[in-house]
């Protein structure tokens, strides 16, 4: 489908995948949305100095980073893995995190560029990192936000490392920071150790529109922070938003990003222009993605052809001009007598409502299987591990295994677990919304 | 439709003045009835536009070749972009042919086609029920190597259950003409010119699924059937009528005088035929079961080997030849009930013949596409066809 090239951005493609055929007074559409970003073939390899990205690192500084006392050595480490792999000329400061947040480094309010002498100051500078108080995750997202705000870099990043939970601190006190920084910039969260909250880590990386996810070995960070900075560093155009049109009298009914993971941007529109919104998808490097956009437009008669949506990526342009348009591709909708055409459902369709139905069987298993209901635990599992088994999501089918005893995968008959590792469970749950794409 | 379109005075797309029965804007073709309705207006529904009106935009941009009447492609929407949208009035047109304000797609050029040159007449309609127009034709006048009148006219129908049916009945459609004003001016006898045209308009189809017949066969998971269509040509030759078909759609002959026998000159490849000519149903049984319509010959990569099946008739009286698809003969299967909608005067007025046969199948349901071509017999002197 359509596709534009602009100097200096990734080169991006819309795929839709849909039936477009509805029944006589068939109100509803539903597509996939394949996003694609791809290198500008045309364009000079990124390797002079990069001033359109910075990323502030935030390092949970508790006094619970102390036990063991090799988590805190582990934060540091992977914290300096983080450094080294900054491209130079990208800007970065290092926030350490308590009940309050301080900079680090470079310090006053300001953020360094990377080059082999501040990434050896700031690594210095880690050194003197030590655990001691509180969890107040709002005050360091907020630091990070004006550090990065001071940038003027087009691609702003997170990386925050926390180990407990948010107890300093009102949830509605970061849920009113979520709610400010949203859009502001990107943020990845990582948990380390068992100690910390799912819901919490996975609220803010939504929020923020990265990713999240467990190091249940402090060992592992460092390793876990070099990719989750390479990804960064691979980013080439911040800011991007999925733009749907829908004709009038029709409504968004849905917008899920459902691969790499699921993620509802339902509530995340932002009105563009007469019958149009935006859904912030974050920043884009070398990478796909897979949007289920359902719609609901008026019922026209059989043998009508209308427009159902227009999906686009729009990036914004400086200084107030009309957003750019980096791709676009149409919905569409063609009511038919013909049940055959009406009825069939698009394997691209089908196969992400599973998905997203897999990830929100997990959820709700595991709530009820904390509130110790074994009935409804066992019927959600269950049902995850069918979902997991038909789309070949083994990932997710093997998570799912240290959670239930599989009995049948086809059928989706299981048995909890007697005892399930802590570490287990908040795994699954941290990895529940990934997903997989659908096999060819 | 559900809905009575409203009294409109001049075009929404192009503001052309309008005749209170227009169907379509005589201006740029625009699809009248796609107009919701407004409270307290209406007008009849069905029908084709009224006569004395400009020809529509089908016949409109084929002026280049006054000779021949052909199809173009269908990707491109009637209306431009930047002109007000047919179906709510208060929204332009995008870029990609739908309007930005209700979202629905604008007539395209091959909703509703008309041409009429010396000789012969057609029409081609989406019809009331299907989204896009996957019929074509195509008509042509050619001199014999004696410098008398050839009149040729191909009518094909696009199998909807196969890939791109619209390019394939396009494609038929031109190499079958093509392919008979060439033979018939080299001298060939009409009956082998027929014959070849269907063969090359075979080959035009085939070659369609080219490409895609081989991704297929390392990508089975995309399930694509090869382009295919119906065919049925018609040519008048001096006192010579040759007609030749594959797949099921039909030639008439009518002749002026309703005292006479009119007839069908074609025998359907479709399952009801078969049936019936086995002898294993009655003509009543076959067409009123599902799968009357099957047809057991077509043109495409997929088809078997492809049989041309022609016929030439000597008529001893003048009249008319209908060529069509089963868009309109559902409604009017026998030669008799085909005669019954002819108008008497259809050999002078062919265009108003074509446009009455298709307002017949549209009255009737118009479940399908509608394609009907209209030759007088004998054929007319250059010049004298009906305004």
């Amino acid at each position: 489908m359509a596709n534009a090239a602009a100097p200096g951005l990734p080169r991006f493609s819309v795929e839709v995948y849909q039936n477009p055929h509805l029944p006589e007074g068939g109100r509803e559409v539903n597509a996939i949305v394949t996003v694609t970003a791809a290198p500008d073939a045309t364009a000079v390899p990124a390797a002079a100095p990069d001033g359109r990205a910075a990323v502030v690192v935030m390092v949970d500084c508790s006094g619970s980073m102390d036990y063991p006392p090799a988590k805190m050595r582990n934060a540091r480490d992977a914290t300096a893995a983080a450094v080294d792999a900054l491209r130079d000329g990208v800007s970065f400061a290092v926030v350490a995190g308590t009940h309050q947040a301080r900079e680090v480094y470079p310090g006053g309010g300001r953020l360094a560029v990377a080059d082999a002498v501040t990434r050896g100051q700031a690594k210095e500078a880690l050194r003197k990192l030590s655990p001691g108080g509180g969890t107040a995750i709002g005050t360091w997202l907020r630091l990070a936000d004006r550090l990065l705000d001071g940038s003027g870099a087009a691609i702003r990043h997170g990386i925050l490392l926390t180990d407990g939970r948010n107890e300093h601190e009102e949830p509605d006190a970061l849920r009113a920071t979520l709610d400010a920084c949203s859009g502001r910039f990107t943020c990845d969260a990582r948990g380390v150790g068992i100690d910390w909250e799912v819901k919490e880590v996975k609220g803010i990386a939504s929020a923020l529109l990265g990713t999240a996810d467990i190091v249940a070995d402090p060992a592992g960070l460092a390793a876990d922070f070099t990719r989750i900075m390479e990804t960064v560093m691979g980013k080439e155009v911040g800011d991007v938003a999925l733009r749907l049109w829908t004709p009038q009298d029709a409504e968004v009914a849905f917008v899920k990003q459902v691969a790499p993971t699921v993620e509802d941007l339902t509530d995340r529109r932002e009105e563009a222009g007469p019958r149009a919104g935006d859904y912030p998808t974050g920043a884009w490097g070398d990478e796909s993605r897979d949007y289920h956009v359902c719609v609901r437009v008026p019922a026209a008669p059989v043998g009508r052809e209308m427009l159902a949506a227009r999906a686009s990526l729009v990036v914004p342009a400086p200084a107030g001009a009309p957003p750019q348009v980096l791709a676009q591709g149409l919905v569409r909708a063609v009511w038919t007598d013909d049940l055959t055409a009406s009825t069939a459902l698009n394997p691209q369709v089908a196969h992400y409502t599973g998905q997203a139905e897999l990830a929100h069987a997990i959820q709700q298993g595991l709530d009820l299987r904390k509130a110790g209901d074994v009935d409804g635990a066992t019927a959600k599992l269950g049902r995850a591990v069918q979902l997991a088994s038909r789309s070949g999501h083994e990932d997710t089918a093997k998570l799912l295994a240290k959670v239930v005893d599989v009995v049948d995968a086809a059928k989706g008959t299981v048995r909890l677990k007697a005892k399930v590792s802590e570490e287990a469970e908040m795994t699954l749950e941290t990895r529940s919304t990934k997903t997989v794409r659908v096999r060819k | 439709m559900s809905q009575l379109p409203p009294q409109l005075t001049v075009c929404p797309a192009c503001h052309e003045p309008l005749e209170p029965a227009d169907n379509f804007c005589g201006g740029c073709g625009t699809d009248l009835s796609a107009v919701p309705s407004a409270p307290g207006a209406a007008r009849p529904a069905g029908g084709p536009r009224r006569a004395g009106t400009p020809p529509a935009r089908g016949a409109d941009d084929h002026r280049a070749a006054p000779r021949s009447g052909a199809v173009p492609g269908q990707p491109a929407h009637g209306t431009g972009p930047g002109t007000p949208c047919a179906a709510c009035r208060s929204g332009m047109i995008d870029n990609d042919g739908y309007c930005e304000n209700c979202g629905h797609a604008q007539p395209r050029e091959r909703d509703h086609m008309e041409h009429e040159s010396a000789g012969v007449a057609a029409v081609s309609d989406r019809g009331l029920r299907h989204h896009r127009n996957e019929d074509a034709f195509a008509t042509s006048t050619a001199a014999l190597p004696d410098g008398s009148p050839a009149v040729v006219a191909v009518v094909s129908d696009g199998v909807s259950s196969a890939a791109r049916p619209d390019e394939a009945s396009a494609a038929a459609c031109a190499a079958a003409r093509d392919t008979l004003v060439t033979g018939l001016a080299g001298g060939t006898d009409p009956r082998e010119a027929t014959r070849r045209a269907v063969v090359s308009a075979a080959e035009a189809v085939a070659a369609l699924a080219g490409p895609a017949a081989e991704a297929r066969e390392h990508t089975p998971y995309r399930q694509e059937n090869a382009p295919a269509c119906t065919i049925v040509s018609a040519v008048v030759t001096g006192d010579l009528l040759t007609v030749g078909w594959v797949g099921d759609s039909r030639a008439y002959w009518v002749p002026d005088d309703r005292g006479t026998q009119p007839a069908r000159l074609t025998e359907d490849d479709s399952w009801a035929a078969q049936m019936v000519a086995a002898g294993l149903m009655s003509e009543a049984e076959a067409y009123a079961d599902e799968r009357a319509h099957a047809i057991t010959g077509w043109l495409g990569a997929d088809a078997y080997e492809v049989e041309p099946h022609t016929a030439s008739y000597h008529p001893d009286r003048p009249g008319v030849v209908v060529v069509c698809t089963d868009g309109l003969w559902n409604y009017a299967e026998s030669a008799e009930q085909m005669a019954a909608v002819v108008p008497p005067d259809a050999r002078s007025r062919p265009l108003e013949c074509a446009r009455r046969l298709l307002a017949h199948a549209l009255d009737g349901g118009g479940h399908d596409n509608v394609t009907v071509a209209v030759l007088p017999f004998p054929t007319r002197p250059e010049g004298a066809g009906s305004a």
